[in-house]
């Protein structure tokens, strides 16, 4: 980072605001003009929102237009978009996509979801078996039902990976899509839950239509460009600095103060190691944001997860134990279907629910302890009698 | 709060390495464990005077090397990785510690020949008290003062004390005392072969004052305390190392024993284990040396999590080694028992939770 880009930035910045006031720009035209002055990711290539500069810069950006007071995209109700459509389209999109795509997903006006897992392809996502065939106009025809989908009821667009060679071994007749979400076959169904909310969608395709100009990298080249989504998927964390008791030790604890009539000496037993275990893991994040500022990113990040998802389980589980007669009730189970989700929000029975698919959803914890085995700690892999097979005799 | 590793802290734990590589390897560990004393002399004064690395903590005025307890505790990685036979944790850490906490009342000429001795290794010290004793808890002395300053009294369990030349007792009220000779050292036959201690008598032994301030011993101890989770995460990181490597190479029932994802799930969970005792030993040694304001809550931290892990991953070391790790000739059993004695120095990890609870307001 060099002092006289952080100033480039700052000044374009403020050219910006002084060409579109905040106060009296309609929020999308703002959005728009950020993207076109290459401000939208810095680190992104110029002409598509970025100005080919390293990404740590986003933060002098991000700083002044916040103190202007200047609309941002809402960054969490676009994540897909943002965080693992974007940089697949940048990496493996023509020149004619990323220009098309990538403006309206970084204004929010097109929302993403991604069409991955199966009900028979969860863990064993290569194993997919939505098919999508080329007719001779060059169009691809797309069957299959795809689950787990977030957003997908209001996505204009879906990152879709489907079986386009089944006489192949799995990882190598798959395609990599762009699924326009509005096509007649595309039908979307909420998917309830054990909270008793939709926040996910089953999506059944069925005659879907997708010109070959909107698949993303070669044909059976899907498998690597879908690398790059779930690569993406796990690279956001450690950003933020997370002060002591925040997040949901800071609810058990504050719960733990307020009422005495609760604790007995078991309780606070557990509570204290919780508490510490969630230090722990705080210091694990933090040390880990430390390293990436100095550039030299340690392994720790695919633990943090697993840890999370093990700490978010044990809270909530004593969270309702300490709450006792409390505990046994529930706020709501009404089937609505929230357009943001927050694992700590509602009561705690909720919470306790919710952070059961914290060891499930983004890679269960059984494939993250596979990850660390094999490629942080080098352990060999499991005989596999998968590889080399054709993925149409494979059983299922 | 700096969590990360100075390029200098690494070059001293390069050195640090190389010296216990060439003069102490595990093989020479277990062989002097067998003879009559486990200390070894001549690795001391080369990790003291050559590497300077048991005056770190000690002030240039003092002829130390002016450097802080982060060095200080990337030193005890490196002794924990090594399960190394050498006094560093009651000469440079508890003993030097404390001389330095009475710097406000204790006379200059004292302090400085008592703190220059330990830090050039020409003589070793350590602090009186039972290794199981604990910061944050009131400490009872076992030793009276008479009237002509000379101590009387026995002291059990004391780290470090066979070959001391220097010792600073805890006597009436915490106070602290420097004694330099008249007393006798009394080998116990010790858990851990590494560290093995020793009982304490003195009888109208000579002492001179250090300081009446009680601070000055939590000081010490609370430093110990923290800085003995780096020597956890040392031992944690050998034994998920050596584990990871055997599992890598053993075969059985026609391929590497570390294919099999029941195997592989119980190291992976010990590695992010081993991640937080990482993070978590570096802030206790960060807030100890820039003396923040909460550095008791990351002692307590770093004490019960190393501590837990630490014999978590010699315990699954010596399970994942199989019946060679039952053996006397594997150095599995020499981690177990250093970090089992370690579970119980200083504090166990109950005990600092309980700790905790007062410090961050979580009240029974």
């Amino acid at each position: 980072m060099t002092t006289a880009s952080v100033e480039e930035l700052r000044s374009r910045t403020r050219a910006l605001l002084s060409e579109f006031d905040p106060a009296d720009t309609e929020p999308l035209d703002f959005l728009r003009a950020r993207f076109d002055a290459g401000l939208a990711w810095v680190h992104f290539p110029v002409g598509l929102g970025g100005l080919d500069a390293p990404r740590a810069l986003q933060a002098v950006v991000d700083a002044e237009l916040a103190a202007a007071g200047a609309p941002d995209n809402d960054p969490r109700r676009i994540g897909i978009g943002l965080g693992m459509a974007a940089p697949t389209i940048l990496r493996y999109g023509t020149d004619e996509q990323r220009s098309r795509l990538l403006r309206p997903l970084w204004t929010g006006e097109e929302v993403w979801c991604q069409l991955f897992s199966e009900p028979g392809a969860g863990s064993d996502l290569a194993a997919l078996a939505t098919r999508a065939t080329l007719g001779a106009d060059g169009v691809w025809t797309v069957d299959g039902q795809k689950v787990w989908t977030s957003s997908a009821h209001t996505a204009r667009w879906a990152i879709l990976i489907a079986r386009t060679d089944p006489a192949l071994p799995k990882h190598k007749g798959i395609t990599y899509f762009v699924c326009d979400m509005t096509d007649p076959g595309v039908e979307v169904r909420p998917l309830r839950q054990i909270t008793g909310e939709a926040e996910f969608n089953e999506v059944f395709l069925t005659g879907v239509r997708i010109p070959d100009t909107d698949r993303l990298g070669a044909v059976g080249e899907g498998w690597q460009v879908a690398q790059t989504t779930l690569n993406n998927e796990r690279v956001s964390i450690g950003g933020q600095r997370t002060p002591r008791e925040g997040g949901l030790v800071g609810i058990v604890a504050g719960t733990w103060r307020a009422r005495p009539e609760l604790r007995t000496p078991e309780l606070q037993q557990r509570l204290l190691k919780h508490w510490v275990d969630a230090e722990v893991l705080r210091l694990t994040g933090e040390r880990l944001r430390q390293q990436l500022t100095v550039g030299q990113p340690g392994p720790e990040g695919a633990g943090t997860k697993l840890g999370f998802a093990r700490l978010a389980q044990e809270l909530t589980g004593f969270e309702v134990e300490l709450l006792a007669e409390e505990g046994l009730g529930y706020d709501d189970w009404t089937m609505v279907r929230p357009e943001l989700v927050d694992f700590n929000g509602r009561e705690a029975g909720y919470r306790y629910l919710r952070a059961k698919g914290n060891s499930i959803e983004g890679g269960t914890s059984e494939i993250l302890r596979n990850i660390i085995a094999e490629r942080v700690l080098g352990l060999p892999p499991e005989p596999r009698t998968d590889k080399d097979v054709p993925w149409k005799d494979l059983a299922r | 709060m700096n969590l990360l590793y100075t390029e200098i802290e690494e070059e001293l734990r390069a050195s640090v390495r190389d010296l216990l590589a060439d003069h102490s390897p595990v093989s020479a560990v277990l062989a002097r464990i067998e003879g009559p004393g486990a200390y070894d002399p001549a690795l001391w004064r080369q990790l003291a005077a050559e590497l300077g690395a048991a005056g770190l903590q000690v002030p240039e005025r003092y002829a130390g090397a002016g450097a802080s307890l982060r060095e200080t505790a990337v030193v005890m990685e490196e002794l924990g990785r090594a399960v190394a036979p050498v006094p560093f944790l009651g000469s440079a850490v508890l003993a030097t510690t404390a001389l330095l906490a009475a710097q406000d009342s204790a006379p200059d000429d004292v302090l400085g020949n008592a703190l220059g001795a330990l830090a050039d290794g020409s003589r070793t010290g350590t602090l009186a008290v039972p290794l199981s004793s604990a910061p944050g808890r009131p400490f009872t002395p076992t030793v009276t003062l008479h009237p002509d300053g000379t101590l009387s009294g026995r002291v059990t369990s004391v780290a470090d004390a066979l070959g001391a030349d220097l010792l600073v007792v805890p006597g009436p009220d915490c106070s602290l005392h420097l004694v330099e000779t008249g007393f006798t050292a009394t080998p116990r036959t010790s858990l851990d072969l590494t560290r093995p201690l020793a009982d304490l008598t003195f009888d109208r032994t000579p002492a001179r004052l250090l300081t009446a301030d009680p601070a000055a011993l939590q000081r010490a101890l609370l430093t110990g305390a923290g800085l003995l989770a780096s020597e956890q995460l040392g031992i944690a990181e050998w034994c998920l190392a050596a584990t990871v490597g055997y599992l890598r190479e053993r075969r059985q029932f026609n391929r590497p024993l570390g294919s099999f994802q029941a195997l592989k799930h119980r190291l992976a969970d010990l590695w992010l284990d081993v991640v937080g005792a990482r993070a978590a030993a570096r802030a206790a040694a960060d807030a100890l040396a820039t003396e923040a304001a909460d550095a008791a809550v990351a002692v307590a931290v770093a004490a019960s999590h190393c501590g837990t892990v630490a014999v978590r991953a010699a315990e699954e070391c010596v399970q994942l080694h199989g019946g060679i790790g039952m053996t006397w000739e594997h150095p599995a059993h020499l981690y177990l028992k250093r970090a089992k004695a370690d579970h119980l120095a200083l504090g166990t990890p109950a005990h600092h939770r309980a700790v905790l609870a007062g410090l961050v307001d979580l009240p029974a």
